[in-house]
């Protein structure tokens, strides 16, 4: 998985560390350091959209208690926060609110799109005023269906999300995109249009279905 | 001019007209100071959802309070009038998204009325019953979330949030669902309740009450809930008959009102409780309600519990799929949490209904936001807000 | 405990003895419902309302409901017996005839009183038609609870109310065009990724 160390030389540093550790010697990398760090720390912030963000206060109490991850603290401004959980509905008059949020997130941040609305628009698909999901706009790192989704299902979006930023890495070539410059952080905010949004979807962030010839 | 008509004139005297916003105000007022014009919302922790609220304060005083809908405006209406009668029950669930129960009582009552469609005896008591637990687990979060807004932070809340989850236990082993039940049906209700959930109701009927003890203790004579609620956000009971307002927050204006009683629906008439009346209109009376409504519930619940009768859960006459009412119309409405729950179908004879609306208790009992909130600080405006008990998924529908 | 219902005939008369060259016209409800309306004219919708109010007798005072429908043209086809000449002699032939109802655009109250504990009683009003004459009369000076929802019904509908303080919209941004609740809406085209199966690109 590592860039730069083959597979083999992976596995001879893996054993080398157990070995280590067994005489008390604690090695990591920087890479490994930071990103458990991050993965333990991750900041949501306080959005809710509609029916799911229930559940979502309802996985921050005691029952659920997602402070076990690190996560019980909700920051009310984006300038604090590292995750935005996408909880509910999405509607076109609140789609340009949600990504202008988005935008104020310093980097890295990251985005779950909680339930079937966020995802699709769910069951209010066929609404005139439902955004068909929120992956028109900006990226998702972690979809959850459901309607809503349960708050173990809420967790296991959340360890999913601990997983992919244990992954990432530094330098090379296949860094996350908040480290590669050349990439953008933020997004162009759709406009109210007289009969939809303007532009109905950011066609550099979103990727539809299409039908493939063969 | 008879004293009726004298009484008459002084309580149409006590409603102040509608304010537009056609003018407006001047930037700077007439000692030179400038107004400042803020935006509470959509993303904003106090607004309960995605609710926005434009405000201008002179100083700290409000003296213009707009508010925002639309940002959960999903269509409800538009999409129940393109699918079949039943097709819209599961809608129903996500309208007032914490009391998934009472929303399908509503829409079943006024589908029946509109059908002629009877209930069974035990049906009519096993929406009570769900119907009641929600109204305690929604008042009870209700007063969590209100005393958040007041600066408690989550304490109030983690103790609401405790009782919920066992009455949404209670929902899942009943429906299968924690949140949207999806559970009541055109002429009854879809599966009967076993014996054991009724245990399992029962004792947690019988726990509620110290539950409701501890959390009063807590909260009643709390320094930082009697000095931000009472005499804030005072409502008179002339102006909330006349802006619609409904349900807890009409009766603490003192305005006798319930539904369960004027109507009669269900088998309401059955039970004996009592409708809590406040005495000033204000935040604290509006908590007070809850605690009380609490205690009523209760009794029904007990009441209910106890005199289930045994029998079928479904009119045999009902028609399920493929409901074709003939043309017509029917309003009926019933006392949600959170007021009065009203749902107005027009049918034209075909299988979904011509017209569908429905008569959302948040919304309507924010007409008087502005009223209450003028002349006060930004700081009670989330207070008062907080107080009305609104849900967006039922205000933009 | 409960009071006794009202007709609409009853309604019906006492405004127009009340509220003179009123013309109120009943609605009948073939519905099990048997909840019947009263369709009252622009002119003196707003007194006839003040009426409702006011009337010792209704007092009602609690406008619950407030919505609009939206009719659309449509063709009342009936069968009708002409005598006809037929091969000389005169018959009677059943023909078709079908008439052309104009659509138009209704604003709906469910009133209550909360003083006598009675209702509903149903007023509406009816546009002239569904392009251009679509004015009616506010009721927010009679019932503070209209407000909101003569706003949901311009917004929705298109109905221009007269006399309403603050006639913008309620739930749509304030640029968007069209009413979508009428029923010849046609929402924007953006149902379009699903499509096929298979994701382009990886």
């Amino acid at each position: 998985m590592r860039a730069g160390l083959g597979g083999v030389m992976d596995e001879e540093l893996k054993n080398l560390k157990a070995e280590l550790s067994k005489h008390g010697v604690f090695t990591t990398t920087f890479e490994e350091l930071y990103n458990w760090g991050r993965k333990n720390s991750v900041w949501p912030l306080t959005f809710g959209l509609a029916c799911c963000a229930i559940e979502m206060i309802a996985t921050t109490m005691a029952r659920y208690d997602l402070a076990r991850f690190g996560a019980e603290v909700f920051r009310a401004s984006p300038r604090q926060a590292d995750l935005i959980i996408v909880s509910g509905t999405v509607t076109k008059k609140m789609a340009p609110q949600v990504v202008r949020l988005y935008n104020q997130m310093p980097e890295p941040k990251y985005v779950i799109a909680m339930g079937a609305c966020a995802i699709s628009g769910g069951p209010f698909r066929d609404g005139y005023n439902v955004l068909k999901g929120i992956d028109r706009y900006i990226p998702v790192d972690v979809h959850i269906p459901g309607c809503p989704p349960r708050p173990e299902a809420l967790i296991d979006a959340f360890m999913t999300l601990q997983k992919k930023i244990d992954a990432q890495q530094l330098t090379g070539e296949d860094r996350p995109r908040h480290l590669k410059e050349d990439l953008p952080s933020e997004f162009p905010v759709p406009e109210y249009g007289e009969h939809d949004l303007e532009p109905p979807n950011n066609a550099e962030v979103w990727n539809p279905l299409k039908v493939i010839q063969k | 001019m008879s004293p009726e008509t004298a009484n008459l004139e002084e309580i149409v005297a006590q409603v102040p007209p509608a304010r537009g916003v056609v003018e407006p105000l001047p930037p700077v007022n007439a000692e030179g100071e400038q107004l400042l014009e803020i935006s509470m919302g959509p993303h904003h922790p106090s607004t309960h959802g995605v609710f926005r609220m434009n405000v201008v304060l002179e100083g700290e005083q409000v003296v213009r309070l707009k508010p925002v809908f639309g940002y959960l405006h999903r269509n409800h209406e538009k999409i129940a009038e393109n699918a079949a009668y039943l097709a819209a029950i599961p809608y129903t669930d996500r309208l007032d998204y914490l009391c998934s129960m009472t929303n399908n009582w509503g829409y079943a009552l006024a589908v029946e009325k509109l059908a002629g469609i009877g209930v069974p005896e035990r049906a009519e008591y096993i929406r009570v019953i769900v119907a009641e637990l929600t109204r305690l687990q929604n008042h009870a979060s209700l007063i969590g979330f209100l005393m958040q807004d007041m600066g408690m932070s989550g304490t109030p809340l983690m103790y609401a949030f405790r009782e919920r989850e066992k009455i949404l236990d209670l929902f899942e082993s009943l429906s299968g669902a924690r949140m949207m039940c999806n559970y009541m049906r055109f002429g009854g209700v879809r599966v009967d309740t076993s014996a054991e959930w009724l245990r399992q109701v029962r004792e947690l009927n019988g726990e509620f009450p110290r539950f409701l003890d501890e959390f009063e203790s807590l909260l009643a004579g709390n320094e930082i809930l009697m000095g931000r609620a009472q005499g804030v956000g005072v409502l008179s009971p002339e102006l909330a008959v006349s802006s619609g307002a409904s349900g807890p927050m009409l009766r603490a204006s003192g305005v006798n009102y319930d539904v369960r009683k004027v109507d009669g629906y269900g088998v309401y008439d059955r039970f004996s409780f009592r409708v809590p009346l406040g005495d000033h209109g204000d935040v604290y009376d509006r908590y007070m309600m809850r605690v009380l409504e609490m205690r009523e519930s209760v009794k029904i619940l007990e009441q209910a519990v106890r005199d289930i009768p045994a029998g079928p859960i479904m009119d045999p006459k009902a028609r399920l799929r493929g409901l074709r009412p003939k043309a017509g119309e029917a309003y009926g409405r019933i006392e949600s949490p959170k007021g009065e729950l009203g749902f107005y179908l027009i049918s034209d004879g075909t299988g979904n209904p011509y017209r569908y609306r429905v008569r959302p208790p948040s919304l309507i009992n924010l007409t008087v936001l502005e009223d209450m909130c003028l002349g006060r600080g930004v700081a009670d405006v989330v207070v008062i807000l907080g107080s009305v008990d609104i849900v967006l998924g039922e205000v933009d529908r | 405990m409960r009071a006794e219902p009202i007709t609409a005939e009853q309604v019906k008369a006492a405004i127009e003895a009340a509220v003179p060259g009123c013309r109120v016209q009943v609605l009948a409800n073939a519905s099990p419902s048997g909840q019947h309306s009263l369709i009252l004219d622009h002119e003196h919708a707003a007194e006839a309302a003040r009426f409702l109010r006011d009337d010792p007798t209704l007092r009602l005072d609690y406008c619950s409901n407030a919505t609009g429908v939206d009719w659309l043209d449509s063709e009342l086809s009936e069968k009708v017996k002409v005598k006809k000449l037929v091969d000389g002699a005169e018959t009677e032939v059943e023909e078709v005839r079908k008439t052309k109802v104009p659509g138009y655009l209704e604003a709906v109250y469910h009133l209550y009183s909360v003083e006598k504990k009675h209702g509903p009683v149903i007023v509406r009003m009816r546009t002239g038609d569904r392009k251009e004459d679509v004015h009616l009369p506010s009721l927010t000076g009679v019932w503070r609870s209209a407000e909101f929802q003569e706003r949901e019904i311009f917004d929705l509908y298109g109905v221009i109310f007269d006399g309403h303080p603050d006639l913008r919209r309620l739930l749509m941004w304030d640029e968007f065009k069209d009413y979508p609740m009428r029923k010849d809406y046609v929402p924007p085209a953006d149902d379009d990724d699903l499509v096929g199966a298979e994701r382009s690109g990886g």
